[in-house]
């Protein structure tokens, strides 16, 4: 097809010739697909004009109207969905240009949670053309009266970065939003914009949903039932590759469309002359190597793992950087203003290279890059590949990247990342199920938009994939949780949120202040409570009180960035720590400002990070290294320091087969140690330990601590564990009574109940400008509120919620369940004399990082020693 | 003082005192237990404004107070003010935490010394009402006041404690206490606290003040150097 195609009107034919362009066949097949009414998940690289794409369609079905002049009625045709408010604004100015130089007559808006309440409400009442947004604005708009009228023109949905968003609560969210927009605007189709996926098929199901809603009959597809065999292949032409015949999960296979997947991209694992260090994540002894790799590039983006990490790269190449080559950082925690600063810097061209972390994963393209460094292991091969995309946005060269492991373990991963790469496989996590606070939380935003009928809602809820299996009764459950709180005690059912209209049958808010509270606690984003960082100063002399020998007292200064409450509530007065490239020594808190003062001298910081890595190492990649540590071929491609340490494991213990699990034991100064190398990542391995320290302390070994790393997991106390039947430490049934016992009095349950708390509407979340010092409040009480529930009503939906995120993400129970089922009766024994080669990293970490699985009362414990010395 | 059990033992005034683990203060010489905050009907009192905390906040408050007093068996109960968490708590109340409350001031001299919160609940449900109390040497009042003589004890302000340690911090409810006077921990079971370190407590305590520290199995004094603010 090419421009003179009948498929793009004249006056966008011009315009692509205007500009120098040929539409590409991918944009193409857009317009056709979309002009027809069809949903589209489009499977795009960067740089193959995606959102183009996806908007075309939209601006053609527009443009006719465009001629009517300014009194034509304004009605919402297409809604663009990002994830993040950056890319919301940055895709509306970017679409500015082709409306402006058509000169369509388009009203285009973006609507953010930064958006003035007056813009907000002109946009309720006149709805743009076409308006850009938030996942939390649909769900705003859908809970606001007269949501239908809105909406009942709506003709296209773009999603964008599809792939982020639909694995997490916002897409938990956002796909219960979209199975209501299905009965609201039957008409409407979607379009899906994303990254290259691992399940493609299950995307594309998240993206038009499942089975239409039964009353009002039409899914989003244009006029028609988006049946099975609608959805059945589509054939294509030319370049773009189209999704190939139905397989075994047919359903959304139709919708796929494939962009050209761009030239191969060239990866390379740096292989320095360095001594590789054995453990940490420092990555020092590759620095000269990155810094020489930054000189022969015009602009690197050097990828880290944690926020820590960023700080050290960050510190340790200016402290090499002789040339004075103006290297940035960029992560989560620095002030908005520096942020914008940099990303300013980066656009202009005036940046050789910036360190970031995942911030930069996603969204706007700030300037030329032309090499990704990724310092330390990749974790996932999907997140490599997409922050390789981020460099060299012409699709017909090769993006380059260069891969830095810090460590001999890392050193495998990184292999058997560029070795997934080259591939071109990935990874990707099984589809998710529906989270029930999200589930609540849209209830109540149904029943503060317009009245629902249950039996309606509970065909729309379960039309969106992650809730396609929902039972009735857990439906039911939830509205009952919405309604009264859930609880089997009805003592609440005279103060309802919702009430059931006696003629109609169906739900509403209250009263107007419910469905007002309902609108202020809107998302599943829960923000972790950040104080501002500060450099302090002595306060002024004439400020202070009279004694002139007294040192004045320290007075907050210059805001360098934000910080995890968390993470300043462990650290006590003069302690340093490493914060937006400096090491800053702790000096007290003061309401929201932690108090602090250069630490200059010191070398390394007393408290050595602040954030662990937000990602385990992903299943798919274990697996490649568990292979690669067998196979005597792969081998040979390793630096010679990681073959001779695999050597003398061999010598010394063994090297377990991949479908194997090694444990050795050995002893260590006076302290016994149990290692198990299961390769599943550190989130399941800190469950192990939980789990298994248990167990050893009932038959007797009395362990002291535990220590998880991604790759392994130690155990230690005073009595050998030689002699421990293995197979029943390690037995699957770990994740029944034990696992239970445990959760009952973890902490992290305290936490996660929280946030599904919040996103239920048990908890208000904080209301902007309010005091941190209430925050803590509502924190502590959330903690009670959680031991009376557990206590009184185990069962109750908002318990299991919190189960479910937390078995999802901060245990890991999936992987773990698996990991056990894969090594019964394939557990290999060492006991050895001392320690071995692949047990030395693993010790070596044991010094850096807190001891896991303490008991809060031990701190309280220290802290009484002292005074109970002294008292007896 | 000293550690006696899961408790800790002090003199306040002239009259040994023993706090508990349980957030209540056991006067043994007089047979009198002392609890303070009990914020009951607190859940319902959030539920009525469309925040559907549990409804098992009094129950819990109830059976805790009801298995203390089963063990120790005091001639006097004390709830120092704040019983309920709002003037309607009474009202709200279910049938069987009414049953159970009444059952409970029927088995002793019980004494409701009247907070800011309260709404005479000695009319509806029984006991004594009085805005102070004397027992000997001590004071026995709702809140606490500057410069109080020695043996004053007080609640109202819900102390907390924080500490930290092995790289985390702990925030627990605690007793403050300076030898003289006594600030007792929130007994409700969803009262949250006010940090021992906050400019409230600095004229109560001008020495500064020893945190007797909830723990899970025993009360921990931590001296006030060892104390975080929030």
């Amino acid at each position: 097809m090419d421009a003179g195609d009948p498929m793009l009107p004249p006056l966008f034919a011009d315009w692509f010739a205007s500009r120098g362009w040929t539409p590409r066949a991918h944009q193409l097949e857009l317009v056709q697909r979309g002009l027809a009414g069809r949903s589209t998940l489009l499977i795009a690289p960067t740089g193959a004009g995606k959102t183009l794409a996806g908007f075309l369609p939209s601006l053609i079905e527009l443009a006719p109207l465009a001629d009517q002049g300014p009194r034509r009625p304004h009605r919402l045709h297409t809604l663009y969905i990002s994830p993040l408010k950056a890319l919301t604004t940055d895709v509306a100015r970017n679409l500015e240009a082709p409306v402006r130089e058509m000169k369509l007559d388009l009203r285009l808006e973006a609507r953010t949670g930064d958006t003035p309440p007056h813009r907000r409400q002109r946009q309720r009442a006149y709805p743009p053309d076409i308006l850009l947004t938030t996942p939390e604005q649909v769900c705003l708009l859908i809970a606001s009266e007269h949501a239908r009228v809105f909406f009942a023109d709506l003709k296209a949905v773009v999603i964008d970065e599809i792939h982020a968003l639909a694995p997490t609560k916002r897409g938990d969210l956002l796909a219960l939003a979209l199975a209501r927009l299905a009965r609201w605007a039957p008409q409407h189709r979607r379009v899906g914009l994303s990254a290259t996926v691992a399940d493609e098929a299950d995307l594309a199901r998240w993206l038009v949903g499942s089975t239409p809603p039964p009353s009002e009959g039409r899914g989003p597809g244009g006029g028609e039932t988006l049946s099975e065999a609608k959805l059945a292949v589509m054939r294509t032409r030319q370049t773009s590759r189209i999704a190939p015949p139905p397989s075994p999960s047919p359903r959304g296979e139709g919708v796929i469309v494939r962009a050209p997947p761009g030239a191969q991209p060239i990866v390379d694992v740096l292989d320095s002359d360095a001594r590789i260090p054995w453990a940490g994540h420092t990555a020092r002894h590759v620095i000269p190597d990155v810094y020489e790799a930054i000189k022969r590039v015009k602009l690197a983006l050097v990828f880290v793992n944690t926020r820590a990490q960023s700080e050290l790269v960050f510190q340790e190449l200016w402290r090499v950087n002789d040339d004075a080559l103006p290297i940035a950082l960029h992560h989560g925690s620095l002030d908005v203003q520096q942020r914008r600063k940099v990303e300013a810097a980066m656009a202009r061209g005036d940046l050789r290279a910036v360190v970031c972390t995942s911030t930069l994963d996603l969204g706007i393209d700030w300037g030329d890059v032309d090499l990704v460094i990724q310092v330390g292991a990749p974790k996932g091969c999907a997140r490599l590949v997409q922050r390789i995309g981020r460099a060299n946005h012409r699709l017909d060269e090769p993006s380059r990247a260069l891969l830095a492991p810090s460590n001999r373990f890392e050193v495998l991963e990184c292999r058997a990342a560029q070795d997934a790469v080259a591939e071109g496989a990935l990874d990707g996590a099984a589809p998710r199920v529906g989270a029930l606070d999200c589930l609540a939380q849209h209830i109540m935003g149904c029943a503060c938009g317009e009245p629902f009928d249950a039996d309606e809602l509970y065909a729309e809820v379960i039309s969106a994939a992650p809730y396609a299996d929902l039972p009735r009764a857990q439906f039911d459950r939830a509205v009952d949780l919405v309604a009264t709180g859930g609880y089997a005690l009805r003592s609440y059912d005279r103060y309802r949120r919702i009430v059931q209209d006696p003629h109609t049958g169906r739900w509403r808010a209250r009263n107007a202040s419910v469905a007002q509270q309902h609108r202020m606690n809107v998302g599943a984003i829960i923000e972790a409570d950040m104080l501002n960082v500060r450099l302090a100063h002595r306060a002024a002399a004439r400020a202070t009180a009279a004694k002139a020998d007294a040192p004045r007292p320290l007075v907050p200064g210059r805001r360098l960035g934000q910080i995890e409450e968390w993470f300043i509530e462990g650290l006590t007065p003069g302690d340093t720590f490493i914060f937006a490239g400096q090491i800053l020594r702790f000096v007290g808190l003061r309401e929201d400002d932690v108090l602090t003062v250069p630490a200059p001298g010191a070398q390394e910081p007393s408290i050595p990070s602040y954030a662990g890595g937000k990602f385990p190492l992903s299943t798919f990649l274990a697996e490649r290294v568990r292979q690669m540590l067998h196979d005597p071929k792969r081998q040979k491609t390793l630096p010679p320091q990681v073959r001779e340490w695999i050597k003398f494991q061999k010598k010394r213990s063994v090297v377990p087969a991949p479908e194997q699990m090694l444990i050795e034991t050995f002893p260590r100064g006076p302290k016994n140690y149990l290692v198990c190398y299961p390769f599943e990542g550190r989130l399941a391995h800190q469950t192990l330990g939980m789990l298994i320290t248990r167990r050893l302390e009932r038959i007797g070994k009395h362990p002291l601590g535990f220590l998880a790393s991604e790759y392994a997991m130690a155990v230690w106390g005073l009595e050998p564990m030689g002699d421990v039947d293995f197979a029943r430490l390690f037995d699957e049934d770990m994740m029944g009574d034990d696992l239970e016992a445990w959760l009952a009095e973890s902490a992290l349950m305290k936490r996660t109940f929280r946030n599904c708390a919040v996103i239920a509407g048990m908890i208000e979340r904080r209301a902007p400008g309010e005091a941190k010092k209430t925050g803590r409040q509502v924190t502590f009480s959330a903690d009670l509120i959680y031991d009376v529930l557990k206590q009184y009503e185990p069962d109750h939906l908002l318990v299991q919620a919190a189960f479910a995120d937390a078995g999802e993400g901060y245990l890991d129970l999936k992987r773990l369940g698996a990991l056990l089922k894969r090594v019964k009766d394939r557990i290999v024994h060492k006991d050895l004399p001392h320690v071995s080669p692949f047990g030395a990293p693993v010790m070596l970490e044991l010094g850096r990082v807190p001891i896991q699985g303490q008991a809060e009362d031990a701190i309280l414990e220290d802290a009484a020693a002292l005074i109970a010395e002294a008292m007896s | 003082m000293a550690i006696v059990g899961q408790g800790v033992e002090l003199r306040l005034g002239d009259v040994l005192a023993t706090a508990l683990p349980e957030a209540a203060l056991w006067i043994g010489e007089a047979k009198m237990l002392i609890v303070s905050d009990l914020h009951l009907e607190k859940g319902s009192a959030f539920a009525l404004r469309g925040q559907m905390l549990p409804p098992y906040d009094t129950h819990a408050a109830l059976v805790k107070l009801d298995a203390l007093m089963r063990r120790l068996e005091p001639d006097i109960v004390v709830s120092l003010g704040d019983s309920f968490h709002d003037r309607g708590g009474p009202a709200r109340m279910d049938g069987r935490d009414r049953a159970l409350l009444t059952d409970m001031i029927g088995r002793c001299d019980w004494v409701w010394v009247e907070g800011n919160h309260d709404g005479r609940a000695s009319e509806t449900l029984g006991g004594a009402a009085r805005e102070t109390l004397h027992a000997g040497a001590l004071v026995l009042r709702h809140l606490p006041r500057e410069g109080a003589a020695p043996g004053e004890i007080a609640g109202h302000l819900h102390p907390c404690a924080r500490v930290a340690g092995r790289g985390s911090s702990v925030r627990r409810r605690c007793f403050a206490t300076d030898g003289a006077r006594l600030v007792m921990p929130a007994f409700g079971a969803f009262t949250g606290g006010l940090n021992i370190c906050d400019d409230v407590f600095a004229p109560l305590f001008p020495e500064g003040a020893l945190a007797l520290v909830l723990g899970t199995q025993r009360v921990l004094p931590v001296s006030h150097e060892r104390l975080l603010a929030d």
